[in-house]
């Protein structure tokens, strides 16, 4: 489990953000899909970065998705306890994103590219952010 | 095609000291280069009329105007990280060669390690990485750049051995450079061994954080014979953007950025990867070098820890690599693309301290930031 103090960096939202993070809070990880092109995509941003089109849903995503890559950061950091696992995450929708990963030991052995993530939700000071650990059977 | 060679590089010069320089600020460290490049060409802040500076407040191109006594009217102020002085150098061409401006002074000045004079680099928490980044302990290029690394290296079949190969290659160049920072010799079981930064890269495998300036001077190429220096003319330059996020990259073990840069370097010098002979190729982690051959087409994808592996970027290597040491192993302040160019006009002038016999071009590959963007510039001794 990682650090839960408060000095963590938070987000804060924007009007283009502030549906992902409502979503988060609600522990729903959601994406963005364009209704002329039907690509799903994440950062959030009111138009298809594919098709330019403004023509877009909110989606829920599965919250499943696979190990893509990853660094353990020794690094210090205020707010965290290294080692910290920053992983990019391909999710099953498609897109990637940046996270961390929780529920398994920050060791090489454990973390096999391509192993099967799901999300999972933790709370500082009101924000939920979206992270990933080993799916369960 | 051989493109007109129509501007040059004709004065160049570094801070008189790098490293740790508690004496200087960002802006003293930049003006200090750059009245040594004035002084390394002849010329004099009034012959200048063009200024070009990057930096994290956005008017250091008029202060260090303003130092100097430059009555500038042209200014380049784009600030892209590393390559922002690439950049410079691309735009600082069109200029001259427009007519817009007749000689150009690019400035480089950073106390990464002292930190004096000038603000610390901080994503605001409602910026795209400060909302999908920070929050997850994110800590800048050892982090980020590094974050496809282990797919790069499982894609290539490879392990860390391949990264480790890079910095005891470059510490070989390193050894023979008196101004580099790290010159001790190593070996792939020593670069393994250390301590761990962010797995899988140990401390000799990401640049050191240390304080230095640099600049250019350019002007036309009938100008420049008339000037006391040998001439390194520009062949060819390219720029482009890439991702706002490393996370966001299209491929993470591949920059598109480097390819489209070093694309159009390649195409308005008329040359090919296989014509140059000497490459520095920004390293603030030891992948970099990695996929700058293989994205700028020097070796096939996939092939480039194999070509580092057999010698050829080393000492006596048919394409000797990042020949200072590398910002790993020279000195990096957080924006290396300076001291990448300056290492290749020293090769080209012949006053490299690791000096490459018989060189007649060169070529320097810059990154911005995360991967948001590369600038490649290729220049030749020969006015083509």
């Amino acid at each position: 489990m990682t650090s839960t103090t408060s000095a963590r960096p938070l987000p804060r939202a924007t009007p283009e953000s502030a549906h992902f993070w409502e979503g988060a809070k609600r522990g729903e990880l959601l994406l963005q899909r364009c209704r002329q092109c039907a690509s799903a995509y994440f950062p959030p941003q009111p138009f298809c970065p594919r098709c330019l089109n403004d023509d877009v849903e909110v989606v829920r995503a599965s919250g499943q998705g696979r190990l893509y890559s990853y660094v353990i950061s020794h690094l210090a950091v205020p707010g965290f306890t290294p080692p910290v696992i920053l992983a990019v995450v391909e999710l099953d929708e498609g897109p990637r994103l940046l996270t961390n990963i929780v529920g398994v030991a920050p060791e090489p052995e454990r973390l096999p590219l391509d192993l099967e993530l799901e999300v999972t939700f933790e709370v500082f000071d009101n924000v939920a952010l979206p992270m990933f650990r080993p799916r369960s059977r | 095609m051989m493109t007109a060679r129509e501007v040059a590089i004709v004065g160049a010069a570094e801070s008189t000291e790098i490293g740790t320089v508690p004496t200087l600020s960002s802006i003293g460290l930049a003006t200090d280069a750059a009245r040594r490049a004035l002084a390394d060409c002849g010329l004099t802040p009034s012959d200048v009329d063009g200024v070009a500076a990057a930096g994290l407040q956005p008017y250091i191109a008029t202060q260090i105007a303003h130092q100097l006594g430059i009555e500038a009217t042209w200014i380049d102020a784009t600030m892209l990280g590393g390559c922002s002085n690439l950049l410079h150098v691309r735009h600082a061409v069109a200029a001259i060669t427009s007519g817009r401006c007749e000689v150009v002074l690019i400035t480089h000045g950073e106390s990464g390690r002292s930190r004096i004079g000038g603000p610390l680099f901080r994503h605001a928490p409602d910026s795209w990485p400060g909302q999908f980044e920070l929050p997850y302990g994110t800590a800048g290029p050892m982090t980020l750049l590094t974050l496809g690394t282990l797919r790069f290296l499982h894609d290539r079949g490879l392990d860390s051995s391949a990264l480790a190969q890079v910095v005891v290659t470059q510490r070989q160049w390193a050894a023979r450079n008196p101004r580099a920072l790290r010159q001790t010799p190593i070996t792939v079981e020593e670069v393994l061994a250390a301590d761990l930064v962010a797995y899988p890269y140990t401390r000799p495998m990401c640049c050191p954080v240390t304080d230095g300036g640099g600049a250019l001077v350019l002007t036309s190429a009938d100008r420049a014979r008339r000037l006391p220096r040998p001439p390194v003319y520009l062949c060819g330059t390219g720029e482009a953007t890439g991702s706002p996020m490393s996370s966001q990259m299209p491929d993470l073990t591949s920059s598109d950025a480097f390819r489209r840069a070093g694309a159009a370097a390649f195409a308005e010098a008329g040359m090919g990867p296989h014509d140059i002979r000497h490459a520095m190729l920004y390293d603030a982690v030891a992948v970099l070098p990695l996929m700058g051959l293989e994205d700028l087409g020097f070796v096939p994808r996939g092939e480039s820890a194999a070509f580092v592996a057999q010698g050829h970027t080393a000492i006596g290597g048919r394409l000797p690599v990042n020949t200072n040491g590398g910002g790993i192993n020279y000195t990096h302040t957080g924006m290396y693309g300076m001291y990448a160019i300056q290492e290749s006009v020293r090769q080209l002038r012949g006053e490299a301290a690791a000096q490459v016999a018989g060189l007649t071009n060169s070529l320097t590959h810059t990154i911005g930031g995360m991967f948001q963007g590369a600038a490649t510039v290729i220049m030749s001794t020969d006015a083509g």
